[in-house]
């Protein structure tokens, strides 16, 4: 219900509120930035999921990775995806 | 695209298919309900269909803004855009839904001044380039939005900006869910849970899908492998007799959801005691209004909004096709009265409307028999 | 389509912006109110250049209106798109711009730089396109009654001997080209509006596509079946127009698409489809099997057709329909737009 992607940031803007601006396949715009978690706010080289000009989440390469890995794994061996599950699971 | 074609690799598509094909009991038919408009846009976007299997029916759920608005708000929402000092800002989304006298999209040829955004930081930035002028936003949809509207509320009152309002429409999902479940004559094996939404809420907030109700749910992203992977992750649990809240789409969406949009959500809006759905009606406390201090800002408050209140043609089955009790094509109006550009409801015109989706990626299909 | 007398079938009550944006509310309201009323009952489909024969030399003659905002982008102006997209709808009728005659209403308040800008734009595109601008008219409009200006290009082109190009021709199993990359000329105009607050390094493709055509018929000449320039509302809908024209469907497979990564960012952001948007200097031509490799080849070898591929064929079912299929095996049916495309959130 609501179109999302994600960009990386290229640029922190001057200013008083939380202003990057952020690249999505060369597009770039100016995106808010003050809905993220005050503890792990952006940074330059952070993938952020934009929606309608703020950034909603940072998106978690680690979590990216997993579930590539699980993925790949499925229909090899089934101890290595069962592993990879749980893997995924605990984190 | 990064964290986007990963997710296409036709690899692992092919390997994602055998997982649920070793997952499926072919015996039995199952209806997976994706809540979320969004996924009823990629189902069709992607063509996913084509690679489950047939006895797996997917049942598009309630989450389009967009369509469940009643025609009564955007009659409001137009009246007050043909007041002269008034610039109307929305979404593209809502540009071509029918009123009763038009769509935003017609008055504007009409002359009135009606503007298209992206954000609502956009209108709020017209605001202020137009101190002369009335700035109204339209603001529409669910949790994921109502944050963005939620903190350009905010920076308006830190900035002073006072020729800007809001027109608020921001409904929350659960309810909506709930609503669903509550429908006798509704079955539905398990749920595909909204991936956006839930970067904000999180996915306690569907525990009692499972606890209370015994369904499995996996909140999955919109990549065609992470629909697929959801589909198996569903699969399995019904496999072992399980009903748990999984979540398929980590890399956005932690667990706990996000606290600082949380946060700005609760300062600035507050629960509607009820709400009209269209299509599924009155459902109470399922949708959001602004707090009184930000009275100054709340269209509904500075302006005298008509309350209009439109019945929708009676053959028109919106509500039973939001609700997943009947396909899209079911419905007596669809592909006859109503189509994409005689739109009758909005689920005809939202992307993610499920008879717009239908009839534009599946219906010609269907009908001419594609091989 | 002969012998009876049609009726109007256009039932809207005003005309809509959506009549048009090039879609299908276009083609209702030629089909079902024009062509009844202006071509007679023995009118054919409309391709984008009509044919005389005067004096047994077969000439082609076509007209075209020219509105955009801004008024200059990236990559080119209304002065060189005006030129450009008449001198294009000869050329994918399989003509030669030979001359031209423009007509121009103009905004009271124009400033004269801007207007001599426009002059002088179209007097290089016209040099380019190897077509004489032969005469002209002007309006001028008060303030607030025109968009600065808007311009109508009207040519005459000489029939290129070698092509015969008409929907009736096309075949299953013909081979469906694109000369290159798209959505360039549709997302530059959307961005250079400036609302959307978006930046890319992207320009118009507007060009004259008369040498890629020519390099065609070299190429290939009768077996080029048909051809058209995406423009309004995109390949998806040029592609429409042929599968309801020629009675088949077309089958394109959606990674041999060519999309420069800008505009699938712009339209990712925005929830468009790349199909649904306007090129102007870009060709889509159907070509018999046989020869669908030496067309190819010729393309790349002309400026403007680097990208050139095949990505497409002619099949007979779903007729009168697009399917476009994906790497990974799921399809779809691409639709005609309905209007201009909007950006979305949902
Ligand atoms: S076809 Fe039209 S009237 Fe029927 S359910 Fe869909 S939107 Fe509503």
């Amino acid at each position: 219900m609501c179109l999302a992607i994600p960009g990386k940031i290229v640029e922190m803007l001057p200013g008083d509120s939380a202003q990057a601006l952020v690249e999505v396949l060369g597009v770039r715009r100016k995106v808010d930035l003050g809905l993220l978690e005050e503890a792990d706010p952006g940074r330059v080289g952070d993938w952020v999921l934009i929606h309608v000009g703020f950034a909603m989440s940072k998106v978690s390469e680690r979590h990216a990775m997993e579930q590539i890995r699980l993925l790949e794994a499925l229909g090899e061996t089934e101890a290595a995806a069962i592993e990879l599950r749980q893997g995924l699971e605990a984190t | 695209m990064k964290y986007v074609d990963e997710f296409r690799r036709p690899e692992l598509i092919g390997k994602a298919r055998e997982e649920i094909r070793r997952l499926i009991d072919p015996s039995r038919h199952y209806r997976f309900m994706e809540v979320c408009g969004g996924h009823t846009h990629a189902i069709y976007r992607f063509g996913l269909k084509d690679l489950l299997p047939r006895n797996i029916e997917l049942v598009h759920g309630p989450g389009c803004p967009v369509c469940v608005l009643p025609m009564g708000r955007i009659d409001d929402g137009l009246a007050l855009a043909r007041q002269p000092e008034v610039i109307f800002t929305a979404f593209g989304d809502m540009m071509r839904v029918p009123g009763t006298h038009g769509s935003p999209l017609e008055q504007k040829a009409r002359g009135v001044d009606v503007r298209i955004v992206y954000s609502p930081a956009d209108a709020l930035k017209i605001a202020e380039a137009n101190p002369d002028r009335h700035v109204l936003f339209f603001a529409i949809g669910f949790e994921t939005t109502a944050p963005s509207t939620a903190l350009t509320l905010k920076r308006a009152r830190e900035r002073g900006i006072g020729n800007f309002s809001v027109f608020c429409n921001h409904v929350t999902i659960i309810p909506a869910i709930r609503a669903i479940l509550d429908s006798p004559d509704m079955r539905i094996d398990a749920f595909i849970g909204p991936g956006h939404v839930s970067t904000v809420i999180g996915c306690r907030p569907y525990e009692w899908i499972a606890r209370n109700e015994k369904k499995p749910i996996v909140v999955s992203g919109f990549e065609p492998l992470d629909i697929l992977q959801a589909v198996a992750m569903l699969l399995r649990q019904l496999r072992n007799g399980e009903a748990k809240v999984e979540n398929q789409y980590g890399r956005v969406v932690p667990w706990e959801g996000n606290r600082s949009a949380l946060k700005a959500l609760a300062e600035v809006f507050e629960l509607r005691p009820y709400f009209e759905w269209r299509g599924l009606g009155f459902i109470s406390q399922s949708a959001l209004r602004i707090r009184d201090e930000y009275a100054e800002w709340d269209a509904e408050r500075r302006f005298t909004v008509p309350g209009v209140r439109v019945t929708d043609p009676k053959a028109a089955q919106c509500g039973e096709v939001l609700k997943g009790v009947l396909q899209p094509a079911q419905c007596k109006l669809f592909g006859k009265e109503c189509t994409p550009e005689h739109p009758i409801g909005a689920l005809m015109v939202s992307s993610e409307g499920s008879c717009a989706a239908y009839y534009t990626f599946e219906h010609r299909k269907a009908a001419v028999g594609a091989p | 389509m002969s012998g009876v007398a049609r009726k109007i079938r256009f039932q809207d009550a005003r005309v809509e912006m959506a009549h048009g944006a090039g879609g299908k509310a276009s083609r209702r309201l030629i089909d079902g109110l024009f062509a009844p009323i202006l071509f007679g009952p023995s009118w054919e489909p409309l391709g984008d250049a009509a044919r005389v024969d005067v004096g047994g030399a077969r000439l082609a003659l076509t007209t075209d209106s020219f509105v955009v905002h801004p008024l200059r982008f990236p990559g080119g102006s209304i002065g060189e798109l005006a030129v450009n997209g008449t001198v294009n709808d000869l050329a994918v009728s399989g003509a030669r711009a030979v001359a031209m005659v423009a007509g121009y209403v103009l905004e009271a308040g124009l400033p004269t730089e801007i207007l001599e800008a426009e002059i002088r734009a179209m007097a290089g595109a016209a040099a380019r396109a190897g077509v004489t601008i032969a005469g002209g008219d002007t309006k001028v409009v008060e303030h607030g009654k025109a968009d600065g200006m808007y311009i109508t290009t009207s040519a005459v082109g000489r029939v290129i001997p070698d092509l015969e190009i008409s929907p009736a021709r096309v075949r299953v199993g013909d081979q469906v080209i694109l000369s290159g990359p798209i959505g360039d000329h549709g997302i530059t105009i959307l961005l250079a509006r400036g609302e959307l607050d978006f930046e890319a390094e992207l320009r118009s493709d507007t060009r004259s596509v008369l040498p890629l055509v020519e390099a065609l018929a070299r190429a290939a000449g009768g077996a080029v079946h048909w051809m058209r320039d995406p423009t309004r509302g995109g390949v998806a809908t040029a592609l429409n127009e042929l599968s309801l024209d020629c009675g088949l469907a077309i089958a394109a497979e959606e990674e041999r698409i060519p999309v420069r990564d800008a505009v699938r960012g712009a339209c990712e952001l925005l929830g468009l489809d790349p199909l649904h948007i306007a090129n102007e200097g870009q060709l889509i031509a159907v070509v018999a099997r046989d020869s669908a490799e030496a067309a190819v080849a010729a393309l790349r070898e002309t400026p403007g057709g680097e990208y050139a591929s095949i990505f497409g064929e002619v099949i007979a079912h779903p007729a009168g329909a697009v399917v476009v299929k994906s790497a990974y095996g799921g399809s779809r049916i691409v639709d005609m737009l309905v209007g201009d495309p909007l950006p979305r959130i949902c």
